[in-house]
């Protein structure tokens, strides 16, 4: 097996303002499919096509946001290795006792220098994406109804010292450098976008003066016509968009973003490439943001720059 | 369905407001390339105002830029707040510098400035 250590991005849980709108979006309007709700009052959902229990989690609060960003990593001893890997770095980690999210196995919780809450865990129950496991058809009603993604991809995060947290992503937990933009002086870094599997991202960061705000989380789709779809159905729920459809220059995703009913951002996206782990950093100069952000129109876009929750 | 006048105070400029849309809605339809919208669901806190007079319904907006003493002053997201009669409005914060006074400076000073924190 070549892919091992973390895999993917696992499950996200978001703050909402108003739980039922927030349902009535991520359900109906973006067409996630609803596993679950706990004792706590939270509400689970998946994309059609992920076979886990849940990869989006929401619960009411009075203020929007995220509470944690978690990644799925091969097993029980991978779990624990890279807890102690953490530990050994300096961090301080947290188990959070299985059942505690439904459904989902023991995590490791550790807070990075950009005031974000990041966990690992190895075990989540498989539910299935409502296809048979022998002879399947390719899809189902549940690929049809709303935007309907097919995996939630990856997440950006707002906060301070990134430079910090790339160490932590690329020296502890095997991520590499996919893309970056440069501050001003050409020093250091304003953002990144690591990878810790074959996809153009798995998480990236802006440097940011206050810590712990999302940007957006994303979701996948598999073709251009499906992302101008997702556009023609946010239009007629009147989902505010903020931009797009676009291409990125940076990672060449194919993109809109939007935000749910409470104020946090999403992305519904397509494309980028496929970059391996030898893979040599792309640089992008902060004066070439504009393209780097919108490639067609080449714009820097003030509330894409600068509005998180 | 019921149309209100909505009024900035600072420039006395008047802008109608259907009972079902928000005022950030309303203020958007004036066709002002220069007022910012944010996420308009109560997040960001970009359209923060004060209304000085008349009555609205509002739906939650985050405590990260309105708390319980500001909500009761009226200092609200134009976001969230639905007319119920007309209504009086000191625009603040963001939207104040760019309803007001055009901001010169490009996004990109704009975004440098997010990052020292300014």
């Amino acid at each position: 097996m070549a892919l091992v250590g973390v895999m993917r991005p696992g499950h996200a849980q978001i703050r909402v303002l108003d739980l039922e709108e927030g349902i009535h979006f991520y359900r109906d309007v973006l067409g996630l499919v609803e596993t679950g709700r706990d004792t706590q009052g939270r509400v689970y959902f998946k994309c059609w096509d992920e076979r886990d229990h849940n990869s989006l989690i929401i619960r009411q609060a009075d203020r929007a946001g995220i509470d944690f960003f978690a990644f799925k990593v091969l097993d029980k001893a991978t779990l624990d290795k890279l807890d102690a890997d953490l530990r050994a770095y300096g961090l301080k980690t947290e188990r959070i006792p299985a059942g505690d999210l439904l459904e989902t196995g023991e995590r490791v919780r550790f807070e990075i220098p950009s005031g974000h809450l990041i966990e690992l865990y190895a075990d989540k129950t498989c539910v299935g994406n409502g296809l048979d496991m022998v002879n399947p058809r390719p899809w189902n009603a549940n690929s049809e109804r709303g935007i309907a993604p097919i995996r939630f991809d990856h997440g950006l995060l707002y906060g301070p010292n990134i430079a910090a947290v790339q160490k932590i992503f690329t020296e502890v937990l095997g991520f590499f450098l996919v893309e970056r933009v440069l501050t001003p002086d050409g020093k250091g870094n304003v953002a990144i976008w690591l990878s810790c599997s074959h996809k153009v991202h798995d998480i990236a960061f802006v440097e940011h003066a206050e810590p712990g705000k999302l940007h957006h989380c994303s979701f996948l789709l598999e073709s251009w016509e499906e992302v101008l779809r997702a556009g023609d159905i946010m239009s007629m729920n009147k989902v505010p968009i903020d931009i797009g459809p676009t291409r990125h220059g940076i990672t060449r995703g194919c993109t809109i973003y939007a935000w749910d009913p409470s104020g946090n951002r999403f992305e519904t996206y397509m494309g980028g490439y496929q970059p391996y782990p030898d893979y040599q950093t792309l640089t992008w100069t902060f004066d070439e943001l504009g393209p780097g952000l919108d490639y067609p129109q080449r714009k820097l876009h003030e509330t894409f720059l600068t509005v998180v929750s | 369905m019921s149309t209100f006048q909505i009024t900035i105070d600072e420039t006395g400029e008047t802008f109608p407001c259907h009972a079902e849309s928000s005022v950030l809605e309303g203020m958007f339809k004036l066709g002002r390339r220069e007022i910012p919208l944010g996420c308009r669901g109560g997040a960001c806190g970009v359209c923060r105002i004060e209304v000085l007079a008349g009555d609205f319904r509002k739906k939650a907006m985050s405590r990260a830029h309105v708390d319980a003493a500001d909500e009761k002053a009226g200092r609200v997201l134009a976001c969230r707040i639905f007319p119920m009669s007309d209504l009086k409005l000191k625009v603040s914060g963001p939207i104040k510098r760019s309803l007001l006074a055009p901001a010169k400076d490009s996004c990109t000073h704009f975004f440098a400035a997010q990052q020292r924190g300014d």
